[in-house]
């Protein structure tokens, strides 16, 4: 792509805080890694219950994505091809999420699946509880990232040509076709970044799901509950479990950039 | 042909990504921050501030205990931090400013001991027990500590880690009890939380939370829990810039008068 070379120089004052933020945003990960212990590092990520929290934090951002997946690609979809007009209130709501603290948002989903919820009453009646199992792990982390999926594949789709779409209907193909066959695969490296942000959203859901879920090894406990536990009890097991969930945070990161790189 | 300006693709990829480490930052910082930071450096001469670390379960009496010694001392203001007593503890460890500390437990009282940073022996100056809350009407019909052990009962319990979980995981032991939470907390609040809102059916919380909800939960009294007592210690902190006032406040603390505060909240005596 030719813009980057053809784009006129930077100012060279730029630089300071650049370098400032990068620092911000590198120098406590790097902090943190001189604090890990490693001569126990193995037995702390190997102990039983770091372990079944990191393979339930694993299995439920797995859930989460492929909910936010099925359900924000409609949502980006519908939302980019309304008018902007009618739908801008719309458009906002469904990303209040994104700025509200997950506390806020366990509260409010409590409110819904909660025994005394909306829902939950009626769910009750029916023998189905939500609040302290993994279905609530995966609701609030989905309530969580689902934003993220919505708001970057929303704007590719409608910055997106439509020409190659028009063309494929033209040439007989139905929408359902253009959608899955035209539409998104011009908007793929979106929406793999928006898949890669929202696992990664719930992947670290703190707040939320301790409102929500509760906290048992194995059933609601995930990597970021179990390191804010671990933290009263043993803070180097805090760390190393800290490192870990940045192990897998980088390996997302460097996973999607040679794919969408290329 | 559209003509408005497009930043090229890979950049605003980028971008995405780079908010990536934020994303997974931000989504783990609430707790811990709700403690008084820097010191009050400037004031006038003879003003003193003393800065008192609770533990968050004595949040009423100490208030008080802060008032009445302010009343007593003038010139002098208490400042107050509550959180959980493993968080002091580390805010200690990392160089806090403060003048005393009481912990919920003695085990955490006993690190900072260990790592130097007391002045004095710890002393104890009130107890706590155990109790059954359940919320209103107690849905579950919940009756006494044995009833905990129904499986199908949505008990709340503290995490084993900490202190209100370690005097639970005594009392299960004490009473042969098998208990199985649906959730291990990460404080007695969270337990006393679920409970006031009714997720949870049951919850073992701390006579004086009972008190301090209020209303919004009902105890189910069974003598067995005074099986184990909670002890609090309180110690003047190593390095304290006002290392009279913070004796003077042990005094007040362990006075018949300070004791009369506790109790009055639900606390025992040592």
């Amino acid at each position: 792509m030719p813009a980057a070379s053809l784009s006129p120089p930077l100012p060279l004052w730029v630089r300071v805080p650049a370098a400032a933020g990068i620092a911000l945003v590198l120098l406590p990960l790097l902090a943190m890694t001189l604090q890990v212990d490693w001569a126990r590092f193995p037995a702390l990520i190997g102990s039983e219950a770091s372990r079944a929290a990191l393979a339930l934090s694993l299995r439920t951002a797995a859930a989460s994505t492929v909910l936010c997946v099925l359900l924000g690609v409609p949502m980006a979809a519908v939302l980019a091809r309304s008018p902007r007009r009618g739908t801008g209130l719309l458009r906002g709501l469904v990303l209040i999420p994104l700025v509200l603290p997950p506390v806020v948002s366990g509260l409010a989903l409590l409110s819904v699946v909660g025994r005394q919820g909306l829902l939950g009453a009626g769910l009750e009646v029916l023998g189905v509880r939500i609040a302290f199992t993994t279905a609530a792990v995966v609701l609030a982390q989905t309530f969580v990232a689902l934003p993220f999926l919505v708001l970057s594949l929303e704007g590719a789709l409608r910055a997106a040509d439509t020409g190659y779409e028009q063309a494929a209907a033209t040439l007989g193909a139905g929408p359902t076709r253009v959608l899955l066959g035209v539409t998104l695969p011009l908007v793929a490296p979106s929406l793999l970044a928006g898949v890669v942000l929202s696992f990664a959203r719930a992947l670290g859901e703190f707040g939320a799901t301790i409102t929500v879920a509760g906290s048992l090894q194995g059933t609601t406990r995930t990597l970021p509950l179990e390191i804010y536990l671990q933290r009263e009890a043993d803070p180097d097991a805090a760390i190393a479990l800290s490192f870990l969930l940045i192990l897998v945070a980088a390996a997302v990161i460097a996973l999607v950039r040679r794919r969408g790189v290329r | 042909m559209s003509t408005a300006p497009r930043r090229p693709r890979r950049l605003r990829h980028l971008g995405v990504l780079l908010t990536l480490p934020l994303v997974l930052l931000g989504s783990g910082c609430t707790a811990g921050s709700a403690t008084g930071g820097g010191s009050d450096a400037g004031t006038g001469e003879e003003e003193t501030t003393l800065t008192v670390f609770a533990a968050a379960s004595l949040q009423e009496p100490f208030t008080e205990l802060a008032e009445r010694y302010e009343d007593e001392h003038p010139g002098t203001t208490v400042r107050l931090s509550f959180a959980g007593s493993s968080d002091l503890a580390t805010q200690i460890a990392q160089g806090a400013p403060a003048d005393v500390l009481a912990t919920a437990d003695t085990v955490t009282m006993d690190r900072v001991v260990e790592a130097g940073d007391t002045a004095a022996e710890p002393t104890i100056f009130a107890t706590n027990t155990l109790t059954i809350a359940v919320p209103p009407g107690n849905p579950a019909r919940v009756a006494s500590l044995a009833d905990l052990t129904e499986p199908a009962l949505d008990l709340v319990l503290c995490a084993p880690q900490v202190p209100c979980g370690r005097a639970a995981a005594d009392l299960a032991t004490a009473e042969a009890l098998d208990l199985s939470p649906v959730s291990e907390e990460q404080s007695v609040t969270d337990v006393l939380g679920k409970v006031e809102s009714g997720e949870a059916e049951a919850g073992l919380v701390y006579e004086t939370d009972v008190i301090r909800a209020d209303g919004a939960v009902e105890e189910v009294e069974d003598p067995a829990t005074g099986a184990v007592v909670n002890e609090y210690p309180i110690a003047p902190v190593a390095d304290a810039a006002e290392p009279d006032d913070a004796a003077a406040f042990l005094e007040l603390v362990t006075s018949p008068e300070g004791q009369e505060i506790l109790a009055a909240q639900g606390f025992g005596a040592p």
